[in-house]
């Protein structure tokens, strides 16, 4: 009986998940052809799940079709490198995750894999993006260690300090690197302007050089 | 046990009932306007918030329509912006912003829509009873960490602009030393090459400049 119950109450939970997945959030419209294209600014060691559902414009009714089974999603994500960590086809809904390796700048592009040549019909997708300690499903988590409520809470923070001390790690690179590209451009700056002094002076003793010798050899000096 | 079935259940139906809030950074092309949808129920606190990261002169519209395309929120040439509304009819709102008064640059535009009050922890929702002391501190200090990494994300934004201002700046001194040094060079040639010309026209002529 407890086992039956139990059944029930898991379906009816994987079926919520599902069904109102929380996906049904912010939507946009691109073209069949088209290509979306997301950056997410991230530290290292950072987990980043991505929900998405796509919907295919119907010209018969002027809406667009709750599901279209035919239709998948090309998800593509690259590191800060350009090197590509993910290429996958996925379905028409659904969820993908990656953790990132290098800090920086990853870009996630998402297209449908039709095979038009020229732009199709209007595509509507669903997405929403959680990064860091907002990807993290606490009450999966909650469940499968079996954590009190207190518990639970202290698990949150303790995700949530880490990844402060993650994007606070992250900042000192990135400010490391900001500074490297000021004295950079401090050093061209100064190069340029002793460089600038000397090709000028260099240029006008060649010019008047070859002015005098030209004029002397026109015999006009 | 099943007690903690119940409360996983109604932690991801309280989950799933409205509380929402997406952060997107994405490109703007020139000339071009990009809007986001939302389905947004009647009552839900909202809030928008934009920030032009990098390109041309940092500035970007945005308008926030309601469902009867009446216009929320408008926003001219701006660079950052943030706006809270409570929508007063269920149904799609959206929010545009456009690039079309740029001819080429091209803009990367942060943006933070949130629907909703953050999702509650599953379990902590459906207290009866006071928290104590110990809930309540952790409460706190939850919401502390959570503007913690408001001000993060704030700061990270303003960090990214000024770097590529920074790195911009950079390449463009090089260009300009490179191409000003081969300016320097084509018309000091130049110069006396046309000074030449001007002596060298009319044969065993005497110039009587």
């Amino acid at each position: 009986m407890e086992a039956i119950i139990r059944l029930i109450l898991g379906l009816s939970l994987f079926l919520l998940v599902n069904v109102f997945g929380g996906v049904d959030g912010l939507y946009f419209h691109i073209g069949e052809t088209e290509r979306k294209c997301f950056i997410e600014e991230i530290p290292d060691e950072t987990m980043v799940t991505g929900n998405y559902k796509l919907q295919l414009y119907d010209p018969r009714t002027g809406g667009f079709m709750p599901s279209s089974p035919g239709l998948g999603m090309h998800v593509e994500i690259r590191d800060p490198d350009d090197k590509v960590l993910l290429s996958r086809v996925y379905s028409s809904e659904g969820r993908f995750t990656f953790t990132s390796h290098t800090p920086g700048e990853h870009v996630i592009c998402l297209y449908s894999n039709s095979t038009k040549w020229f732009s199709g019909s209007q595509l509507r997708v669903h997405f929403d993006i959680q990064v860091g300690e907002h990807a993290v499903d606490y009450a999966s988590v909650a469940q499968k260690e079996k954590l009190t409520e207190l518990q639970l809470r202290v698990r949150q923070l303790l995700d949530q300090v880490e990844q402060i001390t993650k994007e606070q790690n992250y900042q000192r690179y990135r400010e490391e690197r900001f500074r490297q590209t000021s004295d950079s451009t401090n050093q061209r700056v100064l190069w340029w302007s002793v460089g600038q002094v000397v090709i000028l002076l260099g240029m006008g003793f060649w010019q008047m050089r070859h002015l005098k010798s030209f004029f002397e050899a026109k015999k006009l000096v | 046990m099943e007690r903690g079935w119940l409360v996983v259940l109604l932690g991801v139906v309280c989950w799933c009932a409205g509380a929402a809030g997406v952060e997107l950074t994405f490109e703007l092309p020139d000339n071009a306007k990009e809007c986001f949808y939302e389905e947004i129920e009647k009552g839900t606190a909202s809030s928008l918030e934009f920030q032009v990261v990098t390109g041309g002169h940092y500035d970007v519209d945005v308008v926030l329509e309601g469902p009867s395309r009446q216009i929320l929120y408008r926003e001219i040439k701006q660079q950052y912006g943030q706006f809270q509304f409570t929508p007063e009819t269920t149904g799609t709102y959206q929010v545009c912003f456009s690039n079309e008064f740029s001819t080429f640059s091209h803009k990367l535009i942060y943006v933070d829509f949130q629907v909703g009050d953050e999702p509650q922890l599953p379990g902590v929702g459906e207290h009866f009873t006071a928290m104590t002391q110990m809930e309540s501190s952790s409460q706190k200090i939850h919401e502390d960490l959570n503007s913690v990494i408001d001000y993060q994300t704030h700061h990270r934004l303003r960090e990214a602009q000024s770097r590529k201002r920074a790195e911009d700046l950079n390449e463009r001194v090089l260009f300009w030393a490179v191409g000003e040094t081969l300016g320097i060079l084509v018309i000091t040639v130049g110069q006396v090459m046309v000074l030449k010309n001007f002596f060298a026209d009319k044969k065993g002529n005497q110039a009587s400049y």
